[in-house]
Order: C-alpha cells, then structure tokens, then sequence
C-alpha cells in the first residue's frame, strides 16, 4: 500500500525529473499536509481555508465605484487609499466593526458623528452614500493568508565574486559550474528558486513544512546497504525506513524489505544530500546570497 | 495540602449532587491522579499524561494484543459507519444533526482532508467521547461499538482539526470551527443547548478541547486574521459567560500596552488559546500557553516592543479569570512560534528546595521549567540544536530574537521551521524516571520577505516560507532540574517531520507514534523501543484506561480508533 505520505517524499524527486519550467509558480502557500502531526492551526492548508469565512456577495459595481470616489476624498488621507490604515487612522479591513457591518449600517453612526476623542472628525454623507463607501471597503479581500501587495523586485543582493569564492572552498569538491552545474543560473528564471534548490535539492522532503518549488534537477537518490548474516550485502534505493523495516528497490527495480532489530542487520544510509544538510549549520544567510548571486551569472 | 481555597472548591463541587453511576462525571473526579478513567483532555489536571496503572509493563507488553478498532466517518449522511457497528447486532447508532449553517459546506466530515482523530478521548466509565471537526461520538469502550453520532452543519471556518470533548456531570462540551460551544447528553448525544462563543465574522475559529474546572467550562478559540486572543469560562448549566480574558491589552492603561507601539495594533495583536493547559487545584490558577503575535511575520510599527502577552505561559486564577503571572517565552515573536503547547505541573526537589513547577517545551526550540507560584524562571535551555532565530538569553531567561532571521527580501535561512520545533502534540512526564518526553524536528526553511508596505501585512501573510530539509527528528527526553538532554531516540531516514503526542504509565513504558506509522512503546529509562504495531500515522497522543480489571491502550491513527489489551 502507498500512503500519501510516502507519495509526498518520493514526488519531488520523480517531478524534478521530468518537469521542467515549473519555476515560476505563484509564492508557495504552506504545505502542512505533508507534516504527520499537523502544525496546529499552523497546518493552515492556506488559502484554501479562505473561503470558508464569510463571503459577501459582489456588490453593485456602479455604488463600489461612487464608494471609490466617496472614499478617496473623504476617508483616504486617514485610512490609507486601500483602507489599512495611514495617517493617524487605523486599518480598517481588520476593524471589528467593519467586518461585522453588512451595508454600512455599523459604520453610519461612527461616520457621522465622529470619533472626537480619537481625533475622527464627523462627515458629512448621507446613507446611501455610506452604503457605497461600505461596499468599496467591503470589496478588499480580507483574510489570514494576506496576499502581497507590494512584493519586493528581487532576492538578489549578494555579492558574486564573494559567492565565487565561497563555491570555490565548500562546493566545488562535489560540483562544477562547467559540468553538472553548467548553465544552472539559465534554469531558472526566478533567483529565490534557485537559491532554495542549492540549499537543498527538492526541497527537503518531509522535513521542510512548505514548498520549495519543483526545479528542474538530478538528484540521486538516497541509496541503503543491508548487511545479512554471512556478510550478504544487500543496495538499492531507500523506500522506507523505521525501527522495525527497511524497503530499498535494488538496480534491477526488484523492491526487498527486512525486518530490523535493533543493530541486526547492519544498515547503512547513503545521503547523496548529507553536505547540504551538513551546510545548514554552516551557511550565513550572507554566504547564501553571495552563492546565489555568483550562480545566477553562470548562464 | 488542603487550603482555604482547596476548601471552597471542595464545597462548591459538592453542591452538585455526586451520581457516580452511569455515565456521569463529578467535576471532583477530576482532581484524581490518573488511573482508571481519562475523564480530561490530558487524563488529569498535571497534563503529565502518567497513568497510575501497571497491569500492563515493560514485562507483558510484548503480548500487548489488538482488542477492537473502530472506524468512523464523519457527516450526517452515514449512521453506524463505524465498522464497530456493523455485524455488533445493536444495529445503526443515531445521528443527531444540529447546527447554524446549510449543512452543505462539510459533508465529508474536514475540509479536503477527510477524518482524523487528533482529539484526546474522554474514558468515563467504559464509554469513549471524541471529535473530529464538526462531529462527536460515543463508543462503547469494550469493543467500540458506536453509541451515538452528533453532527454540526458549519457554517465554515477552518477545520484544521479538534482537540477533544470536555465533560460535567452527564454533559459533554464541544467547540465547533464556527465559533459555538455546543452541549451534548453524553447519554444519548442529544444537543441540550449551544452558545456563541467567538464572531465568526472576525474570522475565528474553535478547535480546543474545553477544559471543566470546578463549574467552569474554560473555552479556547483561534484565529488567523489581526484579531485578539482571550480565554473564557463558561457557565455548564446554560452556557453563560463567566468571564474573558484577554491575551493582549485593548486600550489605553491595560496592562501590557507599553509592549506594543500601539493600542490598535494592540488591540488586533493575536495571542490565541488554542490548546488546552493545566491546572493547580491548590492555588486555582489555570496554566496554559498563547499564540503567536498577529501580524505574525511582518514588522509594522505598531508591533514595536515585546507584544504581551503573546507566546507566553500564563497564569489565570479561575474563580476570577485575573491573570496571576505570565512568562514570556518569545518575546516580540517573528516566526509564529506559538507557545500553546500543553505546559506540564510537576511538584520536586528544585536546587535542594521543594518547588511547585511548571514544565514547558516551545514550539520555538527552548525548553522552560518555571516555578508554579510566581512565573519565575529556574531553567531555560535549548532543546533543538538547530535553531538559530534567537541570539541568546537575557537575565530573565528569555530568548533574544535576532532580527537578522526575521523572514528577509533576500531570504533567511531559519531554524525551526513554521512546524516548530515541537508543537502541540502533547508532551509527557514520568515520575518514575523524572523525565519530560517530547516530541521534536530540527527543520530549516528559508524565510522571504513578500510585502515591502511599511504597514506590514494582515495575519499570516507577508511571507514566504520555504522548507530545505531537516536534520533530523527524534523523541526526545529532557531533565527538567537542568534543561539537558537525557537521551534522544532518532528516527531513522532523512526525512524528519513531527511525531505525535506521548503516554508515560507506571508500568514504566512510554507509547508513541514514529515516522514510519508505527505505535511503539519504549523504555522511558533509555528510548528503547520495546513493543510496536504498525497502523499508519497516528494522529493523536496514546491513552490507556481500565475495565473490568483489564487495562487498554488506546490511539487513533486517521479515522480509525484502535484499542489494545492483554488477554
């Protein structure tokens, strides 16, 4: 039987195979699925929860355009022209009152008398003119997954000739930029995904609670050698592995399991991914930039 | 120890007539060590998930054996779907269907993910109550035949999971994910009211297991969005507020408002109760965790300063719903590092003094022990090795976040992951071997910065969190005198992940579930596995309960309940 789990952890490795141009998906939502114990409401599937919260119905477009207008010239210069707050005046998509109001009927007594102590000062606006600020306020999205507005140009800011020298002294004993790395800074159009690609490879399974984007890549796979008694040796690749079972497929894609127990018998992994992870403790996030403004020019 | 206090709680609990037949449950009850019943959500108040009971030991558990396993299936459409309910001869167990919403948003019983039981089951004389997201069961306890079927019709909100039922006398309480405590006679599942507790308009959602104190039904509640967190006490009779607590200051003079840049912000700031805490029958103070500031990733100016009482363990006495002490144990948090994991009441020998204590592993990778009466700290230590958002301890203990790992344009490399460390599958503490058990990853992710707008952004948002693997993940055992790793079991392979919640029992063994959907039991002296079954993941902390002069070991894996014993 294959369980969704076991389907998590193998996919990144099949997809990077075959896929190639994934790269510039939207940002990743969290995955938390993958995770077996959920990361309390962190598990947060993201924005598919979204729509499990109210939604208002679209409101007339004409009275959201007049609310626009309205808004612009009486609201905005407090509250900010997208309604989170600017000068002196709050956020109003998170304000409790307006996400309890329906039609402006919440907000009428606070528009038109003021809030004097709060230094709001009272409008002059009828109620059918509140009812169209109201539903252009309504009609933001508003929600825990908070989308991006104004998302920054690029992660590039290292420095390259640094970043050459750091692949010079950590990388370059496994990988070079004229053999399995040539080109790797044309693979991908988006620097953050080839940042997160060195780092780790395929995203680092299970253990990484979000995406790490499908890259296009050649990983070798995790391998495992069982030692039986009379010093039989048993390789292929790692299926699975706990206290009490170790799967491997052998070269020729015949799958074998063995019991364990304890230290018998004898199991050795083999992490073609051990130096990355090794490097997790190791890496600045200084470094990490340097690297990936030095790969980013290996086109 | 009887105190004065002790003496009124006593008496306050014997205003209601004591019917210890059936399936009632005296709030008193709940006072006792564990042993026969797990009539809460952590078995006793201690939460130190130590069962009394011996039956089964590190001498007989090789001979553990499969009693019964119930499968459920959540919605209004499927009566007596438990496999304990077919060929049982009782025939289909009712559905009782309530709720607000049309009934059409949550058929299935989740949201996309199908049933799974994380919720704590209540054992209270040889019947089991439980819940998933909008949906409550009674099973017989002996061979877990399905008594009866409660179902909610949402009107939404997020169903990321339920935590348990809490029980008073003949009522259970429910928390549903739009924001109603609902109770239900746990003789017939029949709805006897439910109340509003949170606005769903303001985007909460209800997951905790409501926790029964004396005649108070404490209620938690979450949330995603910028909106304050509070805990609550509810009448058991009607439902009726008690009091509100709430985690952050709401205006001007409340207490910690000197901790935000300012009061709307404040006012908006998170801090949610969403997993149960502890209790102090000597001096009525109520211990549990809050969450995360909100926003949780951004750095809005309003933010600016420790953002209490968020991501901290707090004390609140519950006659009053006054807090008593806090302990902050992320101040001004940038990571989501809720602090909600279940803290741990332990009494002992602290430096050559006795000392009442409070034991705490964060989501954030620190491991606290606090003294009971005053929130003083008397350890902290780094239990994940990984982690690095924090460049050390101040002179109270606390950890320094360092600003640099706050989630950055051009990426930072953090450790724990938005997993955490450890999160809130339940902990464990054995008297025997003085112990803390718990369960931890050591996972990075890189952290980016997504919204540039100086105002920051709303909930969660704001971020990108990538993860790039882990160094692994381990049940690990913490001496709480000292904050020091007593040994680490690591779970074999690469891929890390986070395991569920623990049982220690004075037969000294210690269950729980790997990586690899095994339920094991290991040596609580040396993390050597001694016994295990294979039922794929398992979803919530094993229990164990007696009958008939037989003890059980009971856990969910899915949507499958499985119960073990010796024959």
């Amino acid at each position: 039987m294959l369980r969704t789990k076991r389907v998590s952890i193998v996919l990144p490795f099949v997809l990077g195979l075959a896929l190639h141009g994934l790269a510039q998906g939207p940002p990743a939502a969290p995955a938390g699925r993958g995770a077996p114990a959920d990361a309390g409401r962190g598990g947060r599937a993201g924005r598919g929860f979204g729509g499990a919260y109210p939604q208002r119905p679209p409101a007339d477009p004409a009275s959201v355009e007049r609310g626009r207008a309205l808004y612009g010239v009486n609201c905005a210069f407090c509250h900010g022209s997208d309604a989170r707050g600017g000068e002196g005046g709050p956020n109003l998509l998170r304000a409790q009152i307006m996400l309890n109001d329906k039609n402006g009927e919440l907000i009428a007594p606070v528009v038109q008398n003021g809030r004097p102590d709060a230094g709001m000062p009272k409008m002059n606006l009828s109620m059918a003119q509140i009812t169209d600020v109201a539903n252009f306020v309504h009609s933001f999205h508003v929600g825990g997954y908070d989308i991006s507005r104004h998302p920054p140009p690029s992660v590039l800011v290292g420095d390259a000739k640094a970043g050459e020298a750091y692949f010079t002294s950590k990388c370059a004993s496994c990988h070079s930029v004229t053999g399995d790395l040539k080109g790797i800074g044309a693979k991908f159009e988006d620097p953050k995904l080839l940042q997160n690609f060195f780092v780790m490879p395929g995203g680092g399974g299970r253990g990484g609670f979000g995406r790490g984007g499908e890259v296009p890549s050649n990983i070798p796979p995790t391998t495992v050698t069982v030692t039986l008694a009379g010093n039989q040796k048993v390789a292929g690749r790692l299926e699975r592995i706990d206290d009490f079972i170790v799967t491997l497929t052998q070269a020729d894609g015949t799958p074998r399991t063995f019991r364990r127990d304890g230290d018998t018998p004898k199991v050795e992994i083999h992490d073609p991914l051990a130096p990355h992870r090794e490097l997790l403790r190791v890496y600045t996030d200084t470094d990490i930039h340097n690297l990936t403004a030095y790969l980013v020019t290996v086109k | 120890m009887i105190t004065i206090k002790n003496l009124f709680l006593t008496s306050s609990i014997c205003l209601f007539p004591a019917l210890l037949t059936g399936q009632t449950l005296d709030p008193s009850a709940l006072l006792r060590p564990l042993r026969d019943d797990w009539p809460t959500y952590s078995g006793d108040y201690s939460s130190k998930r130590y069962s009394h009971l011996t039956q089964l030991n590190q001498s007989n558990v090789k001979h553990l054996t499969l009693a019964w396993a119930t499968r459920v299936a959540g919605g209004a459409g499927n009566p007596g779907g438990g496999r304990g309910g077919r060929g049982g001869g009782g025939g289909a167990a009712p559905v009782i269907v309530g709720g607000e919403g049309a009934g059409d948003t949550n058929a299935a019983g989740g949201f996309g993910g199908g049933t799974s039981i994380k919720a704590s089951v209540l054992e209270v004389n040889g019947t089991l109550y439980f819940a998933t997201p909008d949906n409550a069961w009674a099973v017989d306890a002996r061979d877990g035949r399905e008594l009866w079927h409660y179902f909610w019709k949402t009107k939404g909100g997020t169903h990321i999971g339920n935590r348990g039922l809490g029980m008073w006398n003949n009522w259970l309480y429910m928390e549903t994910p739009d924001d109603y405590l609902v109770c239900l006679d746990a003789r017939t599942g029949k709805e006897k009211w439910h109340v509003e507790i949170a606005d769903f308009n303001l985007q909460y959602f209800s997951t905790m297991a409501p926790i029964v104190v004396g005649n108070h039904i404490l209620v938690g509640t979450g949330d995603d969005l910028d909106e304050p967190g509070f805990l609550q006490a509810r009448d058991p009779e009607t439902g009726a507020l008690q009091w509100k607590w709430y985690t952050v200051p709401l205006k001007k003079g409340d207490p910690g408002i000197e901790s935000w840049g300012d009061v709307d912000t404040a006012s908006h700031g998170g801090g949610n109760v969403w997993i149960p805490g502890a209790y102090d029958p000597d001096t009525h103070l109520y211990i549990f965790g809050t969450g995360n500031p909100s926003p949780a990733y951004t750095n809005p100016p309003g933010r600016n300063g420790d953002n209490l009482y968020t991501c901290s363990i707090v004390a609140v006495n519950v006659d009053t719903g006054k807090m008593q002490w806090y302990f902050q144990t992320s101040p001004h948090d940038t990571h989501d590092s809720d602090s909600t994991e279940t803290p741990i009441l332990v009494d002992g020998d602290f430096n050559g003094k006795p000392r009442k204590m409070v034991l705490h592993a964060s989501r954030n990778g620190y491991y606290f022990t606090l003294d009971r009466l005053t929130g003083e700290r008397l350890v902290t230590s780094k239990f994940s090795d990984s982690v690095n958002w924090a460049k050390g301890l101040d002179d109270k203990g606390r950890p320094v976040r360092n600003p640099e790992k706050d989630s950055t344009i051009a990426g930072s490399l953090v450790s724990p992951n938005n997993g955490g460390a450890t999160n809130w599958p339940p902990p464990a503490y054995s008297p025997d071997t003085g112990l803390f058990y718990v369960q931890q990853n050591d996972a990075y992710a890189m952290y980016y910065l997504t919204e540039t707008d100086p105002r920051g952004a709303m909930g969660l948002g704001g971020k990108e969190e990538d993860g790039v693997g882990t160094l692994g993940s381990y049940l690990t055992a913490i001496d709480p005198k000292t904050g020091k790793i007593a040994w680490r079991h690591r779970y074999p392979g690469t891929g890390g992940g986070l395991g569920p919640g623990l049982l220690t029992t004075a037969g000294k063994l210690l269950f729980g579930g790997d990586m690899g959907g095994n339920l094991v039991a290991y040596d609580p002296a040396d993390g050597k596995p001694l016994w295990h079954t294979h039922l794929g993941q398992v979803s919530n902390a094993p229990e164990t309960y007696m009958l008939d002069g037989h003890q059980y070991l009971l856990v969910a894996a899915g949507d499958t309940l499985y119960s073990f014993t010796l024959y």
